[in-house]
């Protein structure tokens, strides 16, 4: 397997370097304007309101550069030999950097900046029925680990290492159901259709099962051209990865029902206290 | 005059209604709902607690377990990763659930414990009975004699069950006395 790769490279049908830099290009730029609409819209919107709140800006900027980090520059050129990078590449794109950039609310942020015509348009895209049957759990959990199956499963991860359209393709979709999957998991930006705890704690404990089983079959089976040892530790990182990035999940989900469901008597006592002061 | 009084009586009405549900939200913490939450509470946790351990003491400090074994069955890596799920929500949620059963003064803690012993005795044993011997996950040590192995972990297994359920009918029998006599009193 180790073979064929090297067989590709000289006939020349592995991406060659210009196509590769080209690729990079433009999955970066996306990436780099999103960092520089954010910050611009933070200041705007801080001098116009009150100030956005900084940790909000962190947490874009800092899922912004994970997303960058993984489709150019060193991790993104050893992605395309090195399997175990790919799945690093992975966890970045498709888990750790939709989680930061959905805690740094950028559609409360849009909705503060725009004016008030152009926020109620956004907002009744926001509600229309497309978006709602994308932002259901279910949806988007099979969108983003059906996804993953089909990458790994079927002679598509090979082909992505051919053709640059597909390349840009793949990262694309596993950036945008990574995102889609968080934020219909978590609601740190208002959202119109909410659905209860209980159905997003199953549908997520679901889908974790299937990433997990995915990796430890990832592992056993290899995609093909992924020799078996970089197929192996590519597994392992992507179970034990996952499970981080998941505990991180789990634990905002648990925390958004325990403040929701407080005991009304001592939210009544609340208001009693502040009222009194 | 009288459709005042009606009015008044609908009012008071509703503010019966309304402390009962006040009761019931907050103080009343013997109401079969909370005596239910922290057994589940505890169940989870201790099933959760069990994985954990699994997963940290025999996959990744002992090495006796493995990651994935040759003669795994298919039916066996779903059962793994379905229950690696849920024990990791188990462990965070229970926890939630412990934290509001005591901002609602509801907290039972023999219940609780009885609870996760036996959460954590049924996992183990279906762990070291079903996914180890049936689905052949991966076997608990491996180049060696694997029966004391095999018979220290599920006798392990049904003595936390004993113990749990001991614990869960004793906190029982004590939350049905009447108030005076009980001799545990959580606050």
């Amino acid at each position: 397997m180790n073979l064929n790769n090297y067989v590709h490279h000289s006939n020349g049908t592995h991406i060659d370097y210009a196509n590769g830099m080209l690729a990079q290009l433009l999955l970066a730029l996306p990436f780099f304007l999103l960092l520089v609409v954010y910050i611009f819209a933070a200041f705007i919107s801080s001098r116009r309101h009150k100030q956005w709140p900084i940790h909000r800006t962190i947490f874009w900027v800092l899922g912004v550069l994970c997303a960058i980090a993984v489709v150019i520059g060193p991790l993104a050129n050893r992605a395309h030999m090195d399997f175990t990078a790919h799945m690093m590449g992975h966890l970045l794109l498709g888990m750790l950097a939709p989680l930061l950039m959905a805690l740094a609310a950028p559609m409360t942020l849009v909705m503060r900046t725009l004016n008030v015509t152009l926020a109620r348009r956004l907002s009744n895209v926001l509600k229309s029925w497309p978006v709602r049957i994308l932002g259901d759990p279910i949806v988007a959990s099979c969108l983003n680990v059906g996804g993953l199956w089909l990458l790994y499963t079927t002679d598509l991860y090979a082909m992505m290492q051919q053709n640059v359209l597909l390349h840009v393709l793949v990262h694309t979709h596993v950036f945008l159901a990574g995102y889609v999957f968080t934020v219909s998991m978590i609601y740190v930006d208002p959202m119109p259709h909410r659905s209860s705890f209980v159905y997003r704690a199953i549908v997520l404990i679901v889908a974790l099962a299937g990433h997990s089983i995915l990796s430890k079959y990832i592992y056993a089976h290899p995609p093909n051209g992924v020799p078996t040892e970089q197929a192996e530790m590519g597994g392992m990182l992507m179970y034990y990865g996952g499970d981080v990035i998941d505990a991180v999940l789990i634990f905002i989900l648990c925390f958004q029902w325990f403040r929701a469901t407080r005991p009304r008597a001592s939210l009544a006592m609340d208001q009693c206290s502040k009222v009194s002061n | 005059m009288g459709r005042n009084d009606a009015k008044i009586q609908v009012l008071g009405d509703r503010m019966a209604v309304e402390n009962v549900n006040l009761k019931n939200h907050s103080n009343d913490t013997t109401s079969s709902s909370y005596l239910a939450r922290n057994l589940w509470s505890g169940f989870l946790f201790g099933l959760g607690l069990v994985a954990f351990i699994d997963e940290a003491v025999f996959h990744q400090l002992l090495h006796w377990h493995h990651f994935y074994d040759k003669s795994t069955t298919s039916i066996g890596l779903v059962s793994d990763g379905l229950f690696h799920a849920f024990s990791w929500f188990a462990t965070v949620g229970s926890l939630f659930m412990l934290a509001d059963l005591r901002r609602r003064n509801a907290l039972r803690l023999t219940r609780w414990w009885g609870g996760v012993l036996l959460g954590a005795g049924i996992f183990q044993l279906y762990d070291g009975t079903i996914q180890h011997k049936l689905m052949r996950l991966h076997q608990i040590r491996y180049n060696v004699h694997i029966l004391p192995y095999d018979l220290t972990w599920n006798i392990l297994a049904v003595v936390m069950i004993v113990v749990g359920a001991t614990l869960i009918i004793r906190a029982r029998s004590q939350s049905q006395l009447p108030r005076g006599e009980r001799s545990y009193e959580p606050q």
